[in-house]
């Protein structure tokens, strides 16, 4: 496919978007000024400005003197840069890949996405609008290389298109600064004489190269198509990406739904394909009013099932808020992973995994990836330190899960201090009390002593002790520390069934 | 014409069965497998009800740990090597390493924790949707009528075996569930003159079954299997409030 592109120059940009935040400035004569070689030099001027004659350039003294009320506020370069930035970003409902120009220009690789606006010449009409409407002087062009882009829309009639392979015959009637030169350059071209690309184009190359440099070359060969011209675009287009645009803004849910079901699909295809699933997925919804909304998920395993990846997205659907409407939708693949293949087993062992793991997805979706725990055994003692979270469902112990010791059904999180009647120590007590209630002990056994993981954590000894009060509830009590280093305390840490 | 009688109240007994949602043999598993044999009596057809929801209620701390164990026992029945079952609850103090005592390996447990009773039922409405789940076991406060009718509609399709366990629940009222259970400890046996804390016994009270007889037995867990004591009529019974922590 020929890559088309589209060069869209704001020659008023920063005018602009001031009489924009400045509604009481429009009409009036605007310039911004900065010092340069201890200067002040008028550096943008308004439409209004410029019929006076006060072009960029001038000096501010100068343009005062032409016209005394005219207003005059500094120049903030980086503010227009981020401007513009914000103004690509913007762009990228209408071409994947947009990339500024700096300092007043944005650069779409329109390569097969003009047909979805009906044509090249209501796409850019569309465009265009579009700008007007935001207030903002736009001119621009479509061409087969971006060197030729930007001539047809500094120097070429308003809305140009150069159709495929017409570079040549398009650039022959501009003039040479059309070929974005250094000024050294074009000053020498002036004093030789040629006022028209078309003068020296047909020109042999060493000639040109001995006179000009490499330079005047490469920007030809550019601006021609023979030379390679890299677009950075502003954001990196991603692989995993599916884009539909809507003719008519959309506002419904079901809409949307419609929309996401869609993009799904064709995403889907793409990743069974190459054995590949969505670990990550983002809808993006640009709304008409220029807000981007969008939602997320995420899989615990690589999914390209697009009934439950849908199910995933339907749960916060009704968190995009579509306002005016939304004209296009976008689905990324941020994270994407080796899809586990269905493997063809005699049970289907493999499919059930697929099925708990969606389960797990959507149970994720609704109450977060933090609430799903699986266990696996470590080799500690410390019972708060006996146990691991697994990461995945196929992960599997490496070490037996211990059976020589008891373990209380039931273990409190945080073991409750407790108050006990002990008849001699390392005896097992007699009683304890609890939250204001005492049980009696009918049978006691113990004490198991768990040492504290000194390599770990510095702290006291436990001996554990299991009990069973006179109604035949069993408790796991333990003492922390010794008898003879002050009185020990007691605590509560857990149930047996 | 006794033997004719017979047959056709079987077959009215199963249509009646099939009618109130005990479909087909096809999920059920081997009566030994529970090690249930002396309840028997009390189950539909004598066989532990699986494929549908099972409310077990306790008032005390105590309580849901003895019928935590009483499910972890019948779990191990069930879950098979490579297959999971769910764990849903809000303020779990479940420690996974003891469930292995109880035949069931601890990481085949999925455990699910939430803040809310909300997020309880939600979560485990979705499991008992998902057939490829053995069990859904839920722990909870409050559950109205009509939410453990959507539990047990979703399990009607899917078979898999749901246990509601209330905890300490505040209002007392019928649930849509096919069983309901109470379980409590009480004091362990040891062999006389000897220390120590004997195996769990439970006080395991089958207050309502669906197509079966209600019933009460002394039971515990010993060396991975249920063991039956001798019957509760058989014991003086002790009428008293209980507290416990």
């Amino acid at each position: 496919m020929p890559r088309r592109y589209m060069c869209i120059w704001l020659p008023l940009l920063a005018t602009d978007s001031i009489e924009k935040r400045r509604p009481e400035l429009c009409g009036r004569p605007l310039v911004l000024s900065a010092s340069q070689h201890g200067r002040t030099v008028v550096t943008a001027a308004n439409r209004s400005a410029r019929d006076e004659g006060i072009i960029p350039g001038k000096v501010l003294a100068d343009a005062k003197a032409i016209l005394p009320e005219l207003e005059v506020l500094p120049d903030d370069p980086g503010k227009t840069i981020q401007l513009l930035e914000s103004l690509a970003i913007w762009c990228l409902r209408f071409s994947p890949i947009a990339s500024v120009d700096v300092p007043d220009g944005i650069i779409l690789d329109i390569s097969g996405c003009a047909h979805l606006w009906g044509g090249e010449r209501s796409y850019l009409d569309h465009i265009v609008n579009r700008f007007a409407q935001g207030g903002y002087v736009v001119r621009a062009a479509i061409a087969d290389t971006v060197g030729t882009a930007w001539a047809l829309a500094h120097f070429g009639a308003q809305r140009g298109i150069a159709e495929s392979g017409q570079q040549s015959s398009m650039l022959e009637v501009l003039p040479p600064a059309a070929l974005r030169l250094e000024p050294s350059a074009l000053a020498r071209m002036e004093k030789l004489g040629f006022c028209r690309i078309g003068q020296f184009i047909q020109m042999p190359k060493s000639i040109l190269r001995r006179r000009f440099g490499d330079a005047l070359l490469l920007r030809l060969g550019q601006a021609l198509g023979h030379e390679p011209e890299e677009l950075k675009p502003v954001v990196p287009e991603l692989p995993y990406q599916e884009r539909l645009p809507c003719l008519e803004p959309i506002r419904t849910p079901s809409g949307i739904e419609m929309a996401l079901q869609l993009l799904l699909e064709n995403l889907c295809n793409r990743l069974s394909k190459e054995g590949r699933g969505m670990r990550i997925g983002i809808l993006k919804g640009y709304r008409v009013d220029g807000n981007v909304q969008q939602i997320r998920i995420g899989t615990s395993r690589a999914s390209h099932n697009p009934h439950h990846l849908f199910r995933l997205f339907a749960l916060n659907i009704q968190t995009i808020e579509p306002a005016l409407g939304i004209e296009l939708f976008v689905l990324e693949a941020p994270l994407v992973e080796e899809a586990p293949k269905p493997q063809e087993a005699l049970w289907e062992i493999r499919g059930e995994r697929t099925k708990i793991a969606e389960l797990l997805d959507t149970i994720a979706g609704k109450v977060g990836m933090g609430a799903i725990h699986r266990y696996l055994p470590q080799q500690h003692h410390w019972p708060e330190r006996s146990v691991s979270v697994a990461t995945s469902l196929d992960e599997v112990p490496k070490v037996d899960w211990p059976t020589d010791k008891l373990r209380p059904l039931h273990l409190l999180s945080r073991p409750e201090p407790i108050s006990v009647m002990v008849v001699l120590p390392d005896y097992p007590p007699m009683l304890f009390s609890h939250k204001g209630r005492t049980y009696k002990l009918a049978k006691a056994e113990g004490p198991e002593r768990i040492e504290q993981e000194w390599w770990i954590e510095e702290g006291q000894l436990r001996d554990y002790y299991r009990v069973e009060d006179e109604k035949g509830a069993r408790y796991w009590l333990f003492r922390s520390g010794h008898y003879g280093e002050g009185e020990p305390q007691w605590f509560l840490h857990g149930f047996f069934p | 014409m006794e033997g004719v009688k017979k047959e056709i109240i079987q077959n009215l007994r199963e249509k009646i069965m099939l009618m109130e949602g005990f479909k087909g043999n096809i999920m059920e598993v081997d009566r030994s497998s529970f090690g249930l044999e002396e309840m028997a009596p009390a189950f539909p057809r004598g066989i532990f009800p699986t494929g549908t929801v099972h409310e077990f209620i306790s008032p005390t701390a105590a309580c849901a740990t003895a019928s935590n164990g009483f499910i972890s026992g019948l779990l191990s029945g069930m879950v098979k090597n490579g297959m999971f079952c769910l764990w849903v609850s809000t303020g779990r103090s479940l420690f996974p390493p003891a469930l292995k005592a109880f035949g069931l390996d601890p990481h085949q447990v999925i455990f699910i924790d939430v803040s809310f009773d909300k997020d309880v039922l939600w979560v485990m409405e979705q499991g008992l949707k998902c057939d490829a789940l053995v069990a859904v076991v839920a722990e909870l406060g409050e559950v109205s009528f009509a939410e453990s009718q959507r539990l047990q509609l979703a399990v009607e399709k899917s078979r898999v075996t749901g246990f509601l366990h209330r905890r300490r629940p505040r209002r007392r009222q019928a649930l849509a569930c096919a069983a309901r259970w109470r379980v409590k400890p009480v004091a362990s046996k040891v062999p006389d003159g000897m220390p120590g804390v004997g195996h769990p016994v439970w006080e395991v009270e089958l207050e309502k079954i669906r197509n079966g007889k209600p019933g009460k037995w002394r039971m515990g867990w010993r060396g991975g299997a249920f063991v039956f004591l001798p019957r509760v009529q058989d014991i003086p019974a002790t009428p008293k409030k209980e507290h416990y922590a």
